[in-house]
């Protein structure tokens, strides 16, 4: 008998493929990796590239990743795939740009929060809707 | 007959507002279905994430990252997710109501806050009663990308890693079922120990490059992945809340054309009536 590998290869948005295979290579940060049964539990980054499938006939499949991470257990490999593109500075940029939005769209803004106008406007909609859902029941 | 014809237009208005709930709820009722799809095949990845972060807790007692560690001050940090359109009952409001009420508290306890709010209905909501927020991202649609999120989650983190905020909570509706949807707030920072696995035996990875690049990168993605579940199932919840308003709201405009209708015969049988005894009278007096 043959030994294999799990192979789960997962995104945030998706499930891309769940099998066995004989052999899998990443194209880790260091450089490509091929993983076979029985490799040492590892853990590491990986590049933007081709995630290669081999399975116990010598078939390939390929997966296309954008960047994520690698974990090497004996006999369970997980791909956890980014959908996107990832790099420390363009992180960076989609943080400036949310906190910008988040400046623009609250001009003038004051920091204190107002609770008694906020529980006072809360209770209200809550009582219409708890109105709404009395006139409901009695209409039946 | 002018008020027969007064409450034919009122029928017919009303007729055409029903159309229009009744295909929100339809439309509803399938964007419900794909955002329940969508969330369960944003499980897996979630849940080989707590996976591998659980063995690496267990695997690496020497280096605790700082998002496992439980911190001693107070100051808290809320992501809060809500939807982007309205009409979906009460659903952003009583969201609303759980997390003021907490924000109350803390507040009377004089603890600090940031806020990064997730969905425009939220936006509206702090930009007229005030608030701390410190990032935002709206109009994510039906079908959000984690691409979009992962700005408003990185400001939090920062935060998180400045010192500024020492517990990062997540605020969403949970979906239980089409009919309940129940406002939670989740302890998403430092990660709650219940949340990673007990190992018994001691092993640990290889790590490539160094332990500390590769576990901040899965540190991090870990929670984008909590919060984009997050959003996933408030866009379910928001389906459902809508379909179940519009559908309420299509049989209230059912009940509205049968009284009408009611009315509407009346009327039309007073001025027959009326019009017969006119014409009755005319030719008894001739």
């Amino acid at each position: 008998m043959t030994m294999t590998l799990h192979v789960d290869i997962v995104s945030a948005e998706e499930e891309i493929f769940s099998g066995t295979a004989t052999m899998v290579f990443a194209p880790a940060e260091m450089g490509e990796v091929g993983i076979t049964p029985r490799h040492a539990p590892l853990l590491t980054r990986l590049k933007a590239g081709e995630v290669r499938v081999q399975d116990s006939s010598g078939e390939e499949q390929s997966f296309y990743v954008s960047g994520g991470l690698l974990e090497v257990q004996p006999h369970v490999v997980t791909v956890l795939s980014d959908t996107a593109m990832r790099a420390d500075d363009l992180d960076e940029a989609m943080a400036l740009e949310a906190k910008e939005r988040a400046e623009r769209s609250i001009a003038d803004r004051q920091s204190d929060f107002e609770y008694a106008k906020a529980q006072a406007e809360l209770a209200q909609a809550a009582a219409q809707l708890r109105m709404l859902q009395k006139l409901r029941k009695k209409g039946r | 007959m002018s008020g027969a014809k007064e409450i034919r237009t009122k029928i017919k208005s009303i007729k055409n507002t029903q159309k229009i709930t009744k295909a929100m709820e339809m439309v509803a009722a399938s964007k419900m279905r794909r955002a329940q799809d969508r969330m369960n095949e944003a499980r897996p990845y979630a849940a080989k994430m707590r996976n591998v972060v659980g063995h690496m807790a267990h695997a690496h007692p020497e280096y605790r990252h700082p998002y496992l560690e439980e911190r001693e001050g107070k100051r808290v940090g809320y992501i809060l997710v809500t939807t982007d359109r309205g009409l979906c009952g009460g659903l952003n409001v009583n969201l609303f109501r759980k997390v003021v009420a907490e924000m109350a508290e803390h507040g009377k306890a004089g603890v600090g806050m940031e806020l990064a709010v997730l969905g425009k209905k939220g936006l509206g909501f702090f930009r007229r009663l005030g608030g701390n927020i410190i990032s935002e991202a709206s109009g994510l649609g039906d079908a959000p990308a984690l691409t979009d999120l992962i700005g408003a989650v990185k400001v939090m983190l920062d935060a998180f890693d400045e010192g500024r905020i020492d517990r990062l909570f997540l605020v969403n509706n949970e979906f239980v079922n089409t009919m309940t949807q129940k406002p939670a707030i989740e302890q998403i920072l430092p990660i709650p120990p219940s949340d990673v696995d007990e190992m018994t035996h001691h092993w640990d990875y290889i790590y490539e490059p160094a332990a500390k690049d590769v576990v901040d990168a899965l540190m991090v993605r870990y929670i984008e992945s909590l919060v984009y579940q997050g959003v996933v199932e408030n866009i379910a919840c928001e389906m459902a809340a809508r379909m179940v308003a519009m559908k309420s709201a299509s049989d209230n405009a059912g009940e509205l054309i049968d009284e009408l209708e009611l009315a509407y015969n009346k009327a039309r049988q007073a001025a027959i009536t009326q019009e017969i005894s006119e014409i009755v009278a005319g030719a008894a007096a001739v």
